[in-house]
């Protein structure tokens, strides 16, 4: 699933740019450049052959971490440069933003599971409907205003690098998160509760702690972590969201600038980073499965 | 056959499908759940609010009616930075927000259950290419392809239903693939055949109508979902443009002022959580009412 899912990205990726309408080279150039820089632009993106040399000659250039240059953010800078600036960030606040999405999802899942029908079941998820039902953008606007505005904790005006600058959309993007963790997390320890071992575990006279610790958790966690790395790729648009309203200059920000100068290569770059950490997720999602699934383990071996 | 014709036969069969629906044990579950009338309820005002919008609003949406004011006051909502009355235009709002997810909805759900159809039908190649592009497009991050491709293509309505549309139409062909394999089997598909009428036929007037209830869910479910892309992709500059009131674009408008004017952004917001909450409220409900494993035992309390 991995290649041909890198395969049709990058192809469309690439094709956009061939058949996007107006001239990508007099668009970069801006309205005022003489027709040399035009033509210039146009040599250096390879616009002037074969697109099918060009895609190959572009595929081998990503591999040895080549995408080319910039022209409208950082006129000569190599798109390489701008993303491995930005890349670490975008990790930084991607990965803090998760384990908060845990913190917070996965036991409030368990308590609405181990309560089940009553209020406290409904309460959570209650919270985690909200959860799912508000606007990304909007949560980050409300918290800037709460926390940075009025309160004074945080920032008010993004921008910088420090951990103060990163709780705020930390927290955002892993709230948002937390709400379809802990409905999953609900559910998986709904399903492994009416499991026979259950039974068995609590007919053999285990205490009700252990029974939920060490039988139900563990087994309910083998598809929790495989959809907490399924998720990742929401968490990637998610990103793109809220580093333009904090300005956290991480990848996301990075596209939208791109996107907004018409810095087409950037734009490319950008994109295809993010199909490929999309790529590594669903690559832990599997790894992640068999290393916590006994069976097929065994399975392999025999 | 003629045009009218056509619509009675249509007519007809979705008020048969709707008698049955009367009948069946979902809609006994779906009334007992509460969930379910609270979300008829927030879908009910927000489309009361597009419908009337025009007797609602005191306000056009790009009337300049004063300065920059804070409600509450004179204005219910206060009016923004170039003086035009937050609340007329959140109502209007209603209107394009609506529309847009709405448009983003029947594009995705025309093209996804036609190929999945198609796929479930012919089997073979087509089939094999058809999920293969499913599986690719369920794994792509949706946003990220779609603003890539308004990056290219430009921003504007057409736009951002294509660039949604990329990955959008897949989770429907695979859902529409697997009812049309089940139903592929079935008797009257068999008569139908039998009785010599033309695959388009078997395909759209037996087939797709026994299939109809999951595509149901799966659409009010992933109206919220349209919703939100669509809201996301205005407010990031990338969606509809300027001077529309969709409430995306009023957040995008907000984000230079809204730390000095909070009611340019919260009003919006509010607007879009309700409609969300409404359509994922009804959704769930759905979804439980039509899995009878979750109707043994919590029988549509809801909650």
């Amino acid at each position: 699933m991995i290649i041909p899912l890198f395969l049709v990205a990058s192809v469309l990726l690439f094709s956009l740019l061939w058949i996007m309408p107006g001239d990508p080279a007099q668009i970069m150039a801006g309205s005022r450049a003489s027709q040399e820089q035009v033509a210039k632009i146009r040599h250096a993106i390879k616009l002037d052959r074969p697109p099918y040399v060009v895609y190959f000659e572009w595929l081998g250039g990503v591999f040895h971490g080549d995408f080319g240059q910039s022209w409208t953010i950082q006129p000569g800078a190599s798109v390489s440069s701008l993303i491995l600036d930005r890349l670490p960030l975008t990790l930084e606040l991607g990965i803090t933003a998760l384990l908060l999405a845990i913190a917070i999802g996965v036991p409030l899942g368990i308590i609405a599971a181990l309560r089940r029908g009553t209020k406290v079941d409904y309460a959570c998820m209650g919270v985690a409907l909200f959860g799912v039902s508000i606007p990304s953008f909007w949560l980050a606007m409300m918290a800037v205003l709460i926390f940075g505005v009025w309160i004074g904790w945080t920032p008010a005006l993004g921008g910088g690098l420090g951990p103060q600058y990163l709780i705020l959309p930390a927290v955002v993007l892993g709230a948002l998160m937390s709400g379809s963790i802990s409905r999953l997390t609900r559910s998986s320890m709904l399903d492994v509760l009416n499991q026979d071992y259950i039974r068995t575990a609590r007919a053999k006279g285990l205490r009700e702690r252990s029974v939920i610790y060490k039988h139900a958790l563990k087994n309910a966690f083998i598809p929790i972590s495989t959809m907490l790395f399924m998720r990742l790729p929401f968490l990637f648009g998610g990103s793109i969201i809220i580093e333009t309203i904090f300005q956290w200059p991480g990848m996301g920000n990075l596209m939208i600038s791109a996107i907004k100068r018409q810095d087409f290569l950037v734009i490319q770059a950008t994109a295809l980073m993010f199909v490929v950490l999309v790529m590594i997720a669903n690559l832990l999602a599997d790894v992640s499965y068999a290393y916590l699934n006994p069976r097929i383990r065994y399975g392999e071996r025999k | 056959m003629s045009v009218i014709g056509k619509v009675k036969r249509v007519g007809s069969s979705i008020s048969g499908y709707l008698r049955r629906l009367g009948r069946s044990p979902t809609w006994t579950y779906l009334k007992r759940d509460r969930r379910a009338w609270v979300g008829i309820a927030l879908i009910i005002i927000i489309v009361g609010m597009a419908l009337f919008a025009s007797f609602i609003a005191p306000h056009g949406i790009n009337d300049s009616v004063g300065p920059t004011l804070a409600p509450p006051g004179q204005f219910l909502f206060g009016t923004d930075q170039q003086g035009r009355d937050v609340f007329s235009r959140v109502i209007y709002g209603s209107r394009d927000s609506l529309q847009v997810a709405l448009l983003l909805l029947l594009v995705e759900t025309s093209v996804g259950i036609t190929l999945g159809l198609v796929a479930g039908f012919y089997g073979g190649w087509v089939d094999e290419l058809v999920m293969r592009a499913v599986d690719v497009m369920l794994s792509f991050p949706g946003l990220v392809l779609a603003a890539a491709f308004v990056g290219f293509f430009g921003p504007g309505l057409r736009n951002l239903i294509i660039a949604l549309s990329l990955t959008g139409w897949a989770p429907f062909a695979r859902i529409t693939r697997a009812q049309t394999l089940m139903a592929k089997e079935e008797v009257y598909v068999e008569s139908a055949r039998a009785i010599g009428e033309k695959d388009r036929t078997i395909i759209f007037r037996y087939i797709l109508p026994n299939s109809a209830s999951p595509l149901i869910v799966m659409a009010t479910m992933t109206i919220p979902a349209a919703i939100l892309l669509t809201a996301s992709m205005s407010f990031l500059g990338l969606g509809v443009q300027p001077p529309s009131p969709a409430w995306g674009m009023m957040l995008f408008e907000a984000m230079p002022v809204f730390r000095a004017a909070w009611w340019t952004a919260v009003f919006p917001g509010i607007a879009i959580m309700v409609s969300v909450l409404g359509f994922n409220f009804l959704g769930d409900a759905l979804r439980d009412a039509m899995d009878p494993r979750l109707r043994v035992r919590s029988g549509g309390g809801g909650g």
